[in-house]
């Protein structure tokens, strides 16, 4: 059962991210039964993988969700946005189930609730709601009437909770004056009068619409109050301009209090809304989607395995190219030199197996932006690029977290609310990007939003209360260096601490993980404008490009990424300062680190008058490694210590040189400091 | 197997200053020739450094240095023996390794407590076969990190 199980897993998953996917997509294109019938197919698979596995809950749920599409699919019931929240909702209630299985559990949960919701929607078009519907279609072509289902669940409870305690709701309809030229000045005017003497639940069209006078000459308000009709109606008559005031009292079916029900009319407002938006992005949503090629799925471990009999063959073609070149035999050369060449293109082959594109990451955000973004009530516009770069097997499964986290961040800290945007006169949906492009031998991954920016007055008075720095440190700070402070341990900017992010840990905790991973975060920010984070990575973690250094009989490679040159100077040419060694390197002072006393090298010291030296960087840091001899440039294969040697100080890992022996990797981080 | 669960345990003897050891051959992975390995600075003088085993880096420790041993040098004999536990390789350099013997449950006695002043808690016990004396090692007790910790401050 074990076997299967696992399978179970890794394709609940696949089809969980595909439901996510074809939801999105469905999301920006309501009417594309293409997409129906993919989440269809996705769901029913998953029913059917449940079922089989003995997981009922699961089963059960895939079978209510399969329902209401099947019944969207047959046109019986329109898509529009209430249905999506709840296919949402239970596609997540899936995810919560399958992670538990994963975790040893047994997939089960309460999920009375999604299921209700969806044998609501389900039923919807069965129910006499239907006839009243078409009633309402009828109303609706005459007077602007209000169905009740284009209310949303908020609304819905603020009118039963108002007919509760005795106020009543109304319906009006005004008509304004063809000859009106400020209608949105009418409008307003209104709507004054309205909130004085009650509350204004929703409005057709919406206020934005109404404030840009994007509507002809009437509009429809729902209004809770306890003055009576008629008052409320002289009222907005004293009002210049307009034509015609019509009240009724607003009346809607609390038996059965289906707000997912949808009616032709109300459905028909929402595709309008969402279909302008949809424009713009689908462009983008084509050109992703075909992507997915014929797979098989392999175990990591077995690709490990390979890439480790891989090397050993690199070690052994090594020895054959020396005997080779020693017998002087003619075939023999032909032969290894045909072998070498075959070997390098393997080689390619199995890194290359074990890149995988970054959209792996990447496809489960803009599910997790488009909740954060209603939990936080923003509108956020989500751009995805380069979701097709590859990067390392290694990479990819450390890099979600801190990605996630940043993007939280930009959304609970960097964009603002729709109100604070339009006062600062910026549009009300806030943009959030995530990008990714190879860079040379590196990745980069930005993230960036047109939000707030970052306050580095803000920023520098909190590091300071919080001791990351003093005062007379913050003085000299450069701009770079005050937005890197947001990213040391126990700090955060945000005036309240909320759910999202904000508890000071996990800025640091970003930036530990990407530097473990050989990477470096910069940030760059505009107050008011926006920031962007930009990660860079390397391609891969199992294969760098270093320098063979050698110190007395020993061998250590240094990364060339942390290396700017390396140089031979003159005994004559070190100073001595604070009875330290150091060198002026092209204007600089870099102090001189032996390598022979760091790692307490055995051996003879020999008195040379010339040091070899390589400099290597930190950030803005420098220093000088005094070694014996360059070897040479060499790209070799990342191993680690094993579990066994753990904080050893100054090597980040080892290697296997073509002879078969061992050379250890320097951390040059550790080294400045 | 079925030998090892019920009476017999299979076990590797190896030689280590003049005295004989056994450890389970479950535990052991295989026994390796002296080759080249390199040593790992800033670590304790016992554990030797690395060695490139089949691809894999893996660990190694001398065992006179950690019992505290005198250091004899390598010999024609000296082997590496490489122990996988809890997820752990290491390879331990012995002074000879050259029989597998089946131990009998009952002939396998708690340490004697006079064996030596300072009592050590990596030893499981003592097995006496015929007129041979084999000490059973815990090699969890050896490598446990902790007492590692401990080794390595007492030498500053």
């Amino acid at each position: 059962m074990n076997e299967y199980l696992d399978v179970f897993i890794e394709e609940s998953k696949e089809h969980i991210q595909a439901l996510n996917d074809h939801l999105l997509k469905l999301e920006n294109d309501p009417t594309n039964l293409d997409m129906v019938n993919e989440i269809f197919r996705s769901a029913h698979t998953l029913k059917g993988m449940s079922a089989t596995m003995g997981f009922q809950d699961l089963a059960d749920l895939t079978h209510k969700m399969e329902n209401v599409l099947d019944a969207v699919r047959n046109g019986n019931i329109m898509m529009n946005s209430a249905i999506l929240d709840v296919v949402f909702d239970s596609v997540d209630q899936l995810e919560a189930m399958v992670l538990d299985i994963v975790d040893g559990g047994e997939g089960k949960k309460d999920v009375s609730k999604v299921v209700k919701q969806l044998e609501a929607i389900e039923q919807g078009e069965a129910l006499p709601e239907v006839a009243a519907t078409t009633e309402a279609e009828a109303v609706q072509s005459q007077s602007n009437q209000f169905s009740p289902n284009e209310l949303d669940q908020f609304e819905v409870a603020v009118l039963e909770q108002s007919q509760e305690k005795g106020y009543s709701n109304y319906q009006i309809n005004v008509r304004l004056q063809e000859s009106c030229l400020l209608k949105a000045a009418r409008v307003y005017m209104v709507f004054q009068i309205l909130e004085q003497v009650g509350e204004v639940i929703k409005s057709e069209p919406t206020v934005s619409e109404l404030e840009d006078e994007n509507f002809e000459y009437d509009f429809t308000v729902i209004l809770v109050t306890n003055e009576p009709a008629e008052d409320v109606k002289q009222k907005i008559l004293k009002v210049s301009e307009i034509a015609e005031v019509n009240v009724s009292l607003f009346e809607f079916d609390n038996n059965t209090h289906h707000q997912e029900e949808i009616s032709e009319t109300g459905n028909e407002v929402e595709l309008a809304s969402s279909d302008t938006r949809a424009d713009n992005k689908e462009e983008k949503v084509s050109s992703k989607s075909q992507v997915t090629s014929k797979t098989i799925r392999v175990n990591i471990e077995r690709l490990d395995a390979l890439m480790n009999l891989f090397e050993e063959l690199v070690i052994d073609r090594g020895r054959l190219e020396q005997i080779s070149a020693t017998m002087k035999d003619p075939e023999l050369q032909e032969t290894v030199e045909r072998m070498t060449r075959i070997s390098g293109d393997l080689q390619n082959i199995i890194l290359n197996m074990r890149m995988v594109p970054i959209d792996q990451v990447f496809n489960r955000f803009p599910r997790m932006v488009r909740q954060l973004a209603k939990d936080l009530n923003k509108q956020i516009n989500f751009e995805v690029t380069g979701a097709e770069t590859e990067l390392d097997r290694t990479v990819i499964d450390e890099i979600g977290d801190p990605l996630v986290h940043l993007i939280r961040n930009a959304i609970d800290h960097g964009i603002e609310t729709a109100t604070e945007r339009k006062e600062k006169g910026k549009p009300e949906e806030g943009t959030l990007k995530l990008n990714a492009y190879h860079s040379g031998n590196h990745v980069i991954i930005e993230i960036s939003d047109d939000g707030a920016g970052i306050n580095k007055d803000k920023v520098v008075n909190k590091a300071i209360t919080n001791g990351v720095i003093t005062r007379e440190q913050a003085d000299s700070l450069s701009d770079t260096q005050i937005h890197q402070l947001i990213l040391a341990s126990g700090f955060s900017t945000a005036d309240e601490i909320s759910d999202i992010s904000g508890r000071g840990v996990g800025l640091d905790v970003v930036k530990n993980t990407i530097e473990s991973l050989g990477g470096n975060i910069s940030i760059d920010s505009e107050l008011g404008k926006g920031s962007l984070f930009s990660i860079q990575l390397p391609l891969t973690l199992s294969i760098i490009s270093v320098l063979l250094v050698e110190v007395h009989k020993e061998k250590y490679a240094i990364p060339l990424s942390s290396i700017i040159e390396t140089a031979v100077i003159n005994k004559t040419d070190i100073m001595h300062a604070h009875n330290k060694k150091v060198i002026d390197f092209r204007g600089k002072v870099v102090p001189l680190i032996s390598l022979e006393q760091v790692f307490e090298v055995p051996g003879e010291n020999e008195d040379d008058q010339f040091y070899s030296i390589v400099i290597i960087r930190q950030g803005d840091k420098m220093a000088g490694l005094i070694v014996d001899t360059f070897i040479g440039q060499q790209e070799i294969v990342l191993k680690s210590l094993g579990n066994y040697l753990t904080d050893v100080f100054a090597i980040s890992g080892a290697t296997i040189l073509g002879d078969g022996q061992v050379a250890l990797i320097v951390d040059t981080n550790a080294l400045i400091k | 197997m079925t030998e090892e669960t019920s009476e017999q345990m299979k076990s590797i003897v190896f030689e280590l200053n003049d005295e004989e050891y056994a450890l389970p051959v479950k535990s052991v992975g295989s026994i390796e020739r002296i080759m080249h390995i390199t040593r790992i600075p800033g670590t304790p003088t016992f554990v030797k450094g690395v060695l490139n085993l089949r691809g894999v880096v893996t660990p190694i420790i001398d065992l006179r240095a950690r019992f505290g041993f005198e250091d004899i040098g390598y010999t024609e004999s000296t082997r590496i023996i490489i122990i996988s536990l809890n997820k752990l390789e290491v390879g331990i350099i012995v002074d000879a390794a050259y029989d597998v013997i089946d131990i009998p449950q009952n002939a396998i006695e708690p340490p004697p407590e006079v064996i030596g002043t300072v009592q050590v808690d990596y030893i499981d016990g003592v097995a006496k076969i015929e007129e041979r004396l084999l000490i059973l090692l815990n090699m969890e007790k050896v490598l446990d990190k902790e007492a590692i910790k401990e080794l390595y401050q007492m030498e500053g």
